[in-house]
């Protein structure tokens, strides 16, 4: 045996040495990731089954089957020398535009190309965390686009912009109307309740805590219904808003409370060491709220808010109960149209649908799993 | 320094105080619940005098100097601030605040600001000085706590030792009467703690009116006009740092200084 090593003074310094084989490459990876014990192996076979089982056929009627070009049913029709039809892509590729504008006047719809321009300009701003002028970015996505927005759709003579009654308006545009309205207008609502549920002024604390409760407690097909229905019951005629501007107060109504408890969520996870440092400075109460708090809180609620918009993105497809032409509503008009008759024109339009969702929603997705990875590399402190 | 305009003096050696006495407190009580922290403190520090206070924890000096800039509210007796007494009036309360700076433990600076921003931010917001102004007053009270060059990162990329410098500036750029400091040393890494209390003792010698809760002592003998031992939520003594160390009066002070001084 020998002896007990009492004193010890390094000789020189071990440089890093790379890693041994079996630790790096595809087979460490393929052994770590999807073969690690019995339970993993099971279900990474499993897996493998479902995707045999799925994505070939989806393929196959998507794509490989699919039509792609046509002027009508007869296109898209089983004949004996093509027995199997897929999609029939020519159907949505001819409704494409009434999909997208719904009846907007023809000669009127660069009007709404400029205004989904101007939005896509708006989130990109806003969602882009290192964008310079942030604060001016706020002021146009929060004021300047909702208002200009209005004119250049609703139109205003005086501009030389002949007016478009909402009841022509449809399709992606008026998808694209209500979600951003329940984000645009509902966020500015939310917080305030946020921070009115957090006041030390008890009437407002209650106003809040009612207003919240209550909407959360109602789903938003009646908070459509009401606003589309019993509004105009307590308003005289000349002041009852217009069919989409109903829909849109109820989702923005809806919306802002939901919103408020996650600002909530993220006012609480400021340290108050914050809040006092801030006031302690001599700042008012507004001034620590939008110089100090908020800027923190908002932050890292946008996954949680992001997670609000998916939810609402998707709820939009409900404004089709009251009769409001949404994406939804023209392709299910469509579809039935006798000149499109055919076995496959139903499901090609839902596929169309669903596909446009599912992009829509995917990409807020993969955007709150970017701003979470950046939260977590620390950014906060 | 040179280079600080004409415009921004004012803002470079501590602002005078109106009335000779800063700070006088008259008999305040304050209640957390049913738990009675501050116990009748009576209590007057003139302008231009350096107070430490000490006492083991729980003793309720933290809030005694809260209350000071009414960070808590307390509910019987009179705070007065420079000839300012504190009520529920918010106008008066953020007026006080203006005029006094704080440092906390836990530096608390703003995250999502870069250091030269959280030192703007207030100066700006507050008193209304142009930025370009208040980046030249930032820059030299950046300069007078030794980390000038870091004026550009964020409050994550510096050392305690530096945050907690960083936040003695920060209250310095609104050109505070009074500096109040709550255990500033105590969240620190050993080796941290003299670069701040050096940048404390600086300030002291410029004539601030420095209330400290520190369990420094060096720092305490080295500064302090006066010492004041509290427990329990009282005012136990309060003596020149020479006879407060040297001959402590009261048993609970012996029993404490024996306890911290080994």
């Amino acid at each position: 045996m020998p002896p007990l090593q009492t004193a010890f003074v390094a000789p020189a310094p071990i440089p890093a040495a790379p890693p041994p084989r079996s630790e790096t490459g595809v087979i460490a990876w393929l052994r770590a990731n999807l073969f690690s014990s019995s339970l993993n192996i099971a279900l990474t076979v499993l897996c493998v089954l479902l995707l045999f089982w799925t994505v070939p056929p989806l393929v196959k009627f998507l794509l490989l089957d699919a039509v792609w070009t046509g002027f009508d049913r007869e296109s898209c029709l089983a004949r004996p020398e093509r027995p199997v039809v897929g999609a029939c892509w020519a159907f949505v590729a001819e409704r494409l535009n009434f999909f997208i504008y719904g009846f907007y006047p023809i000669e009127e719809r660069w009007r709404v190309d400029i205004f989904f321009a101007a939005l896509a300009f708006g989130i990109g701003w806003m969602t882009w965390l290192d964008a310079p002028r942030r604060g001016l970015g706020m002021l146009y996505f929060f004021l300047a686009l909702p208002v200009a927005s209005f004119v250049l759709l609703y139109g205003a003579p005086r501009l030389g912009l002949p007016i478009v009654e909402t009841a022509k308006w449809g399709g992606v545009l008026v998808t694209v109307v209500v979600a951003a309205v329940g984000i645009v207008v509902a966020l500015p609502i939310g917080i305030l309740l946020a921070l009115g549920r957090r006041s030390s002024m008890p009437a407002v604390r209650l106003f809040s805590v009612i207003y919240i409760e209550f909407v959360r407690g109602v789903p938003l097909i009646t908070v459509l219904f009401m606003a589309s229905v019993m509004l105009p019951l307590f308003l005289p005629e000349v002041w009852s808003p217009d069919k989409l501007l109903r829909a849109l107060i109820g989702v923005a109504m809806f919306s802002a409370a939901y919103l408020a408890e996650v600002v909530r969520a993220g006012l609480q996870a400021i340290p108050r060491g914050q809040y006092e440092a801030a006031q302690a400075l001599g700042l008012g109460y507004w001034k620590v709220m939008y110089l100090v708090i908020l800027p923190q809180a908002l932050k890292i609620t946008i996954p949680n808010m992001v997670n609000s918009a998916i939810g609402l993105f998707k709820d939009t497809t409900l404004v089709f109960v009251v009769g409001i032409f949404d994406l939804l509503k023209t392709v299910e008009a469509s579809r039935i149209d006798p000149k499109w008759a055919t076995p496959v024109t139903s499901v090609t339009g839902y596929a169309f649908v669903g596909l446009f969702y599912f992009l829509g929603c995917y990409a807020m997705s993969r955007y709150s799993r970017y701003v979470e990875a950046r939260l977590a590399q620390g950014e906060r402190r | 320094m040179s280079g600080a305009s004409n415009a921004i003096a004012g803002f470079l050696k501590p602002a005078p105080l109106r009335t000779p006495v800063a700070v006088e407190m008259i008999g305040v009580n304050k209640w957390f619940g049913d738990f009675h922290v501050l116990r009748d403190i009576n209590l007057k520090v003139m302008g231009g005098e350096r107070i430490v206070i000490c006492g083991p924890s729980g003793s309720g000096k933290s809030t005694l100097i809260r209350c000071i800039n009414r960070l808590e509210e307390h509910q019987r007796g009179r705070i007065i601030v420079d000839g300012v007494e504190l009520t529920d009036d918010v106008k008066k309360i953020e007026e006080v605040r203006r005029e006094i700076g704080m440092v906390f433990q836990q530096f608390n600076l703003f995250p999502h600001l870069t250091v030269l921003e959280n030192l703007t931010l207030a100066p700006v917001w507050v008193r209304h000085l142009p930025k370009r102004e208040a980046e030249e007053i930032a820059r030299h009270y950046l300069r007078r706590v030794k980390i000038p060059e870091q004026a550009d990162k964020y409050p994550a990329q510096l050392s305690g030792g530096q945050q907690q410098r960083v936040a003695i500036a920060r209250a310095l750029c609104m050109n505070p009467k009074i500096m109040l400091f709550d255990e500033p040393t105590s969240a620190l890494d050993p080796e941290m703690v003299k670069e701040v209390l050096d940048v404390m003792i600086e300030l002291a010698n410029d004539g601030m009116t420095m209330i400290v809760v520190s369990h420094e002592m060096g720092f305490a003998r080295q500064v302090a006009d006066r010492m004041v031992f509290m427990d329990e939520g009282q005012i136990i003594e309060v003596n020149a740092p020479d006879a407060f160390f040297a001959n402590p009066q009261h048993e609970r002070t012996k029993l404490f200084l024996s306890q911290i001084l080994h």
